[in-house]
């Protein structure tokens, strides 16, 4: 009670200035301050962008008015739109799979080599990953290219006719499949070497006594310690794949008859060769309700399990 | 048929180190046996030789009378327990429980009356649906227990199971240890630096030194009769009192003279044995519980020696003092109604009926 009437008086003499002291030497306010500059930066450069392009997205061509889902409508009712909704689908999730367990293989397989030959492996696996895409895709469109191909030109010295690479819209869509699992691959393997490094010795050791034979040690060890590591890399590679738009652009360019665009490059050419932005940004934005959910059930199941194992 | 038989058994690394230096021991059927010793002698990787978790360089091991050199672990029919447990950390009590049973196809049924009974004998039923990181350290080492006992292999192999408990746990988790051993009676070989461990724990303990067995053996007898200085000052603690001392024949009795110029009498009955040795510079070993306050009740060949404490260490149930005599660190037990004062002389007696004599160039026990 006493400290009460004490703590009133004070306020009714200087109001203004002690609360504001207060407020300014809270940790949480130290705390806004100091990540202020961080905040503004997402905000300018994510939150900003990302709204604008939703505004965009209900807009007509012109950007005169608003017509809420129309872009939306258009589109699923374009063949060509369903074409790229399958080829990014199947890209993704092709491309995806195949960079997680090449890289899980690798990681595998550098993981038993002795620590002096796995630093040099391990620096030359990941020379895809540290080369600009664009540049490495130039070189997988000089090796692809009908001319000159220098892969067809090994298929034919072990007999095997030439293939049309970026011709056909099946070995093109294998083709941007090629190039995005080499260049992706290396870090998933970056990231499950440095998970397989991290499950303790002795849960082996502890199976193999319980009767796990290799196959089951990973069925039942590796697998089950690595999930969260293999959920979070999956879901990230998911996103950025879908996103991706470098090697379909220097690769493809879409074609042929516009078989090989993912949205990223598809919005390219509607918002920005075609000149309908607001029809662009509808098809950037496409994923992204799809994707959120996925990352939100992804991110809930990583959490559970941290909680209760690690 | 569970004995296990090591046989001039090495272990080399890559560089010439020998971690085992052919070391030979018969463990038989249902005996629980304790490889004891200090960090680096060699007693996890006999350990884990066992299991086949180390490949040996050389010498041969056997479980039930088959040599397993070349067996895999997984079919040797054996079950360990980790220092830090080894507990599947996505898999429930129950789950790392069954996982043995179920990689090796048992029926449903019987995988649940064999979890469901180990879980009783070691009081962890309500735990059995917990995963590992919501189990105390206790508890933790119960399911690794329990992990092995489901599978009621032919051999228990335990590496130094109970290091990462509090010292209070450490005691009670010993006890259970021993329990589940009376009730299972499954042949055990188990490893720990800890002698008071291997003392309580053991049908017979095997000490270890450098990668050589230095004496196996009752812990009764390693205590009262150890084979070299190291198992002398090894077993026990406070560790035994090692003096150099001068052996003396002085008129059909012997004389130990300490190099302060005391003198204590070697007890007739050990006379005999000692003799060969007169004249010879000798290590005189004793434990500080037979170096005790001169006491008129308990006069067993009492020898009297006075010495000046350096430190007197109040336990409640008994006071040790140190004392330095020409270099060497030796320590007593006192009572503690002794009124014994850092600096001021006190009178001390030596039990000479439980004293021991080492050669000090072999290290060998007269």
């Amino acid at each position: 009670m006493a400290d009460g009437a004490s703590l009133a008086i004070p306020s009714t003499a200087a109001p203004a200035s002690g609360s504001l002291k207060r407020f300014a030497r809270r940790r949480s306010t130290i705390a806004l301050i100091m990540t202020l500059p961080l905040i503004a930066v997402i905000g300018g450069l994510v939150v900003w962008p990302a709204g604008y392009a939703i505004h965009l997205a209900t807009l007509n061509r012109r950007m005169t008015s608003f017509i809420g889902l129309g872009n939306f409508e258009i589109l699923l009712e374009s063949e060509t739109f369903r074409m790229v909704i399958f080829q990014s689908v199947f890209f993704a999730i092709t491309a995806v799979i195949l960079k997680a367990a090449i890289g899980f293989w690798l990681a595998h397989m550098l993981h038993h080599i002795p620590a002096n030959g796995q630093r040099k492996w391990r620096g030359m696996l990941l020379v895809p990953w540290v080369i600009p895409p664009a540049l490495s895709t130039l070189g997988w469109w000089w090796m692809f290219e009908p001319t000159y191909s220098s892969i067809n030109w090994l298929l034919n010295v072990f007999a095997i006719p030439s293939v049309p690479w970026l011709g056909e819209p099946w070995w093109a869509r294998i083709s941007v499949i090629i190039v995005n699992v080499w260049y992706g691959a290396p870090f998933f393997m970056i990231m499950y070497l440095a998970a397989l490094k991290s499950v303790p010795e002795q849960l082996y050791e502890a199976a193999a006594i319980d009767g796990a034979t290799s196959w089951q040690r990973l069925r039942y060890v590796t697998l089950p310690m690595m999930r969260n590591i293999i959920s979070i890399t999956v879901l990230f590679s998911l996103i950025v794949t879908f996103a991706n738009y470098d090697i379909v652009r220097v690769l493809t360019n879409g074609g042929p008859r516009d078989l090989t665009h993912v949205f990223a490059s598809y919005a390219f050419q509607v918002g920005i060769l075609a000149g309908n932005i607001p029809r662009g940004a509808a098809v950037s934005l496409f994923m992204f309700p799809i994707l959120a959910v996925i990352a939100f059930f992804v991110l809930r199941g990583v959490n559970r399990r941290n909680r209760e194992e690690a | 048929m569970a004995q296990v038989s090591l046989r001039k058994i090495v272990k080399a690394y890559e560089g010439g180190v020998q971690a085992v230096k052919g070391i030979d021991l018969e463990i038989s059927d249902h005996e629980f046996v304790v490889l004891v010793g200090p960090s680096g002698c060699g007693k996890s990787t006999t350990l884990r030789m066992i299991a086949g978790l180390e490949e040996i360089t050389d010498g041969e091991i056997a479980i039930g009378g088959t040599v397993v050199n070349d067996i895999p672990p997984r079919d040797r029919d054996i079950a360990m327990v980790f220092q830090n447990y080894a507990l599947y950390p996505h898999m429930s009590v129950y789950e790392n429980m069954a996982f043995g049973l179920t990689l090796r196809k048992f029926p449903k049924a019987e995988i649940d009356k064999r979890v469901k009974e180990a879980a009783r004998i070691l009081d962890i039923m309500p735990l059995l649906e917990r995963k590992p990181k919501a189990l105390s350290g206790g508890q933790r080492q119960r399911v690794a227990m329990g992990r092995a006992i489901v599978r009621d292999p032919k051999v228990f192999l335990f590496d130094e199971p109970l290091s990462n408990l509090d010292a209070k746990l450490r005691v009670q988790m010993r006890t259970e240890i021993k329990k589940v051993h009376q009730t299972v009676n499954t042949t055990t070989v188990y490893v720990t630096h800890d002698q008071v461990e291997a003392m309580t724990l053991a049908d017979r303990v095997v000490v270890m030194n450098h990668g050589v067995i230095e004496q196996v053996g009752p812990p009764q007898v390693l205590y009262h009769s150890p084979a070299t200085k190291f198992v002398a000052g090894f077993i026990g603690s406070p560790a035994m009192n090692f003096i150099p001392a001068r052996l003396e024949q002085a008129s059909g009795a012997l004389r130990l003279h300490l190099t302060q110029g005391i003198s204590l009498d070697i007890p007739a009955a050990r006379t005999e044995r000692y003799r060969q040795h007169a004249g010879k510079d000798v290590l005189f070993g004793i434990r500080p519980e037979h170096l005790t306050d001169d006491k008129p009740t308990d006069k067993t060949n009492p020898a009297p020696l006075t010495l000046t404490p350096e430190v007197i260490e109040p336990m409640g149930m008994e006071t040790l003092a140190h004392f330095k005599l020409d270099g060497a660190e030796i320590s007593a037990r006192l009572d503690p109604a002794t009124p014994a004062a850092v600096g001021a002389p006190l009178r001390l007696i030596a039990h000479m009926d439980q004293m021991h004599l080492i050669d000090p160039t072999t290290d060998k026990v007269l």
